[in-house]
């Protein structure tokens, strides 16, 4: 993926096999002597944390299906009979319950980092749509997924996110009829959920290869957003010193994990989906999984139907346009002062819209809410087309190595007039 | 007729294209079992119909009963009910439709309990205008089961239904 290969195979078996199928060479091309600019921060190691998270929740949701049974009329029991009376059944589902979570706050830090140092600009535009597919393939497999255990709020999950098709004029309800294999959601919907949500990972897992052969084709960006001009002073390799990074992230990340799955498993978790799914009672209060939550506030700030639909989508969709959005010609946020401010502004709208998606509607929560959609919106099609055109960005430096060696310049100097 | 100076198709262009045709079609043909399996089988379409005794629905009750996979809502109007219902001006409305339209006998109002905004069952006896609220996004709906506030776009829809006897409907 990175230019020649510099494997040597060292035995003769090894040498024969090199031959025939090179991917000892690719290994070590992509993973051990892949020159990593060296002024990258703890916010690059969230790729290598996503794999990790994507693996984790492969493998306990392979082992969780074995033990599952799909239908209306079992699963909900099949569910808790994995969690009293499989061995380490409620380890697995824990794990794999809040690894759902954990996935999505890795992605989101991933996709604020790739936001802020402009990684969607040329040559990363196709690498950054791939991200934004497998952003929505993930929020795919995660309602479906939410959906299984067959509790009220699976059951008022999949209702709400299925009638939004039914906002689509003429044909909605026959396509809601065609989602649900019914006239409401049941069991015909729950299995092909089931099918969809084993199957949806390993699509995912084959963009993730995209998206990191797209990666290794043009390279990292980092920090200071400058490409790098000279492979000896700009880079590090891969191994160790990437790999080493990552490990030490993952391993802290992995403790916020573990202190969730071991002492507040059900934190986020809703109460109400421990009752069985009941069509004919829809909870008092639904609320989504917190990472769907300020799609679901933009949803509900709009009193119309089908425009809400239609911006719960278009806040989606619009990201994979971001690398055309963004007019400046600077990549990294650091050397934008008035894009930093309105970095942390739409930061801000998202967070503010999740916490109002969490909370009951009012007049003020539903004014509030306007106004946070109205900033994320205008974050994008107005703030960012019109920065570029009129931000006085500060001098970026020549090559990734002198804004490193500026960096410690004066801490040199400064340990130098102590001695 | 005199032969242009076009270039005429040559056999093997046609065959080309008939060949091209043909796949599609089969394509197409292929495709439309996988994706038609989706639709609702012909066990839900048989469970079409329910019978439902209204005769222990008392005045001002609402009983909810499971047709299709989803609720229908049979409320037995009181009087205060049924004429609130009844003078609502058709300008206040959202999806305008008189209540005589919506009812066969004033007392009996029939309705699919599914909000028609995202599909969230809606809570009787709530809301301004005394008839459902939906928990989800906040849509109400009047004695008569139109929508009055909130996201919904239409009413609360009406099922087919016939009064088998004074106490026996059929749904469906």
């Amino acid at each position: 993926m990175s230019g020649t290969s510099t494997y040597v195979p060292k035995s003769a078996l090894a040498r024969w096999f090199e031959a025939r199928l090179p991917i000892m060479g690719l290994m070590h091309s992509s993973f051990i002597v892949y020159p990593v600019p060296r002024n990258l921060n703890y916010l690059w190691t969230f790729g290598a944390i996503l794999s990790f998270m994507l693996i984790a929740q492969i493998i306990t949701g392979v082992i969780l299906a074995m033990h599952y049974v799909a239908s209306a009329a079992t699963a909900f029991a099949s569910v808790e009979h994995i969690m009293r009376d499989v061995n380490y059944g409620w380890l697995i589902r824990y794990l794999h319950t809040n690894g759902a979570s954990f996935f999505f706050l890795a992605v989101y830090i991933h996709m604020f980092r790739g936001i802020y140092y402009g990684s969607y600009k040329a040559p990363r535009e196709v690498l950054w749509i791939l991200g934004v597919i497998i952003y929505l393939l993930m929020m795919a497999t995660a309602f479906m997924g939410y959906v299984l255990p067959w509790g009220s709020m699976s059951f008022a999950g999949a209702t709400v996110i299925t009638n939004l098709f039914t906002a689509i004029p003429l044909v909605g309800t026959s396509v809601a009829h065609w989602l649900w294999g019914g006239y409401a959601v049941g069991d015909p919907t729950l299995k092909r959920f089931f099918s969809l949500h084993y199957l949806l990972p390993f699509m995912i897992v084959g963009v993730v290869v995209l998206h990191v052969w797209a990666l290794h084709v043009v390279g990292q960006n980092n920090p200071d957003g400058v490409d790098v001009k000279n492979v000896e002073r700009d880079t590090v390799i891969f191994t160790p010193y990437a790999t080493i990074k990552d490990i030490f992230a993952f391993s802290v990340f992995l403790i916020l994990y573990a202190w969730f799955v071991f002492f507040i498993p059900n934190y986020l978790l809703d109460a109400d989906n421990s009752n069985i799914a009941n069509p004919l009672v829809t909870p008092a209060h639904i609320v989504p999984e917190w990472y769907l939550l300020p799609f679901y506030a933009i949803l509900r700030a709009i009193p119309n139907k089908l425009i809400g639909v239609v911006a719960l989508f278009a806040a989606i969709v619009l990201l994979a346009f971001l690398p055309w959005l963004d007019t400046s010609p600077v990549r990294s946020g650091k050397y934008r002062p008035l894009f930093k401010f309105f970095f942390w502004i739409f930061v801000v709208c998202c967070v503010g819209l999740g916490y109002l998606g969490s909370q009951e509607v009012s007049d003020g929560t539903t004014l509030v809410a306007r106004i946070l959609s109205a900033g994320y919106f205008g974050f994008l099609v107005i703030v960012l087309p019109l920065l570029g055109l009129i931000e006085k960005t500060k001098p970026i430096p020549a090559t990734i190595a002198d804004a490193v060696l500026s960096k410690s310049a004066p801490v040199l100097a400064k340990t130098g007039a102590a001695s | 007729m005199s032969t242009a100076a076009v270039e005429t198709p040559s056999r093997r262009d046609f065959l080309y294209l008939a060949t091209g045709a043909v796949g599609a079609v089969g394509l197409v043909a292929l495709a439309w079992p996988l994706i038609d399996q989706m639709n609702p089988d012909a066990s839900t379409l048989a469970l079409a119909s329910i019978e439902v005794d209204t005769s222990a629905i008392a005045e001002g009750q609402i009983l909810t009963v499971k047709w299709r996979g989803g609720p229908v809502f049979i409320r037995h109007r009181t009087k205060k009910e049924i004429e609130e219902a009844v003078n609502t001006p058709l300008s206040a409305l959202k999806d305008p439709q008189t209540d005589a339209e919506r009812v066969k006998k004033p007392e009996w109002l029939i309705v699919i309990g599914v909000c028609t905004h995202l599909g969230c069952v809606p809570l009787g006896h709530e809301g301004e205008y005394d008839g459902w609220k939906c928990p989800c996004h906040g849509s109400v709906y009047d004695t008569s089961g139109r929508i009055r506030q909130g996201p919904a776009p239409l009413n609360l829809a009406v099922p087919e239904y016939a009064f088998l006897s004074d106490t026996k409907v059929k749904i469906g």
